[in-house]
């Protein structure tokens, strides 16, 4: 038996949809942050099987990964340093009960 | 690589990135569920060297299960006054795992209608000598390339700036 470019496709979906359980459920902002993470790693997880599997020699899908990574490195640096400043500001983490616009 | 160790070493790898993204969103201690995607970081590295992109499992290991699992931490401690605010109340959201089953199930099916046919296996995959003259070929990647690294550089500057003191601004 082989593995195929459909078992990584598989292992990347159920990847990706713990991650989007785990943003839209999880109410700490960091944890929201970690979730979105995950689902960044799916993404990338795809990329690559594609790429070894459809264009082995060109590694289009391993150049897409390298800047998503780059993307996706800024977008945690970005949030969790909003985070920081969140916890500042208003005194809690907690994305339900940041509902205030103005602060 | 054999055929038999590609087998089983995806297999094995992905028992544990799925295995490692349960336990995270399970884990109640958030502290926890840090080191769960470190794990899960770690594993990832692992199917990416398996899908013979040497390069990008060596970038997972240096930047996701490196920097952004240290970054992951530290805001922890700067967020959490005290060691009990760690722990946390057991959340399950009915909505959300409905969602999360939709899309799979949605993904599973489309997959299961058939996927790209591969390619011929070449004799040797590329490695990192010719990803990187790739990378910084004019013809191939070099503008993305100086693109990204302006986009970091725009990151940073913001993150030093959100993250500051109120009364340094």
């Amino acid at each position: 038996m082989t593995m195929g470019l459909s078992v990584y496709l598989l292992i990347a979906a159920a990847l990706f949809s713990l991650g989007v359980y785990g943003a839209v459920s999880k109410r700490g902002a960091v944890q929201v942050l970690m979730s979105l993470e995950m689902m960044s790693v799916a993404v990338n997880l795809n990329l690559i099987a594609f790429s070894r599997y459809i264009t082995p020699e060109k590694m289009t899908g391993q150049f897409f990964t390298a800047f998503q990574m780059v993307v996706s490195a800024a977008e945690i640096g970005l949030g969790l340093a909003l985070v920081v400043a969140i916890v500042r500001a208003a005194r809690t983490a907690e994305v339900d009960r940041l509902s205030e616009l103005k602060g | 690589m054999s055929d038999m160790f590609v087998t089983v070493s995806t297999v094995a790898l992905g028992i544990v990135v799925l295995g490692s993204a349960v336990m995270m969103l399970a884990s109640r201690n958030v502290v926890h569920a840090a080191y769960w995607l470190l794990a899960l970081s770690l594993g990832a590295a692992g199917l990416f060297a398996v899908l013979q992109a040497t390069y990008l499992a060596l970038v997972q290991l240096l930047v996701y299960a490196g920097a952004v699992a240290i970054l992951n931490i530290f805001t922890i401690m700067i967020t959490l006054r005290r060691r009990e605010d760690a722990v946390r109340e057991r959340e399950f959201s009915v909505p959300a795992a409905a969602l999360a089953l939709v899309f799979f199930g949605v993904v599973a099916y489309a997959v299961s209608q058939g996927v790209p046919a591969a390619a011929p296996v070449p004799q040797t995959f590329p490695g990192i000598a010719e990803f990187g003259a790739m990378l910084f070929s004019v013809d191939g990647w070099a503008l993305p390339f100086e693109i990204a690294s302006l986009v970091l550089t725009a990151a940073l500057v913001a993150a030093v700036w959100w993250s500051r003191e109120e009364e340094a601004r």
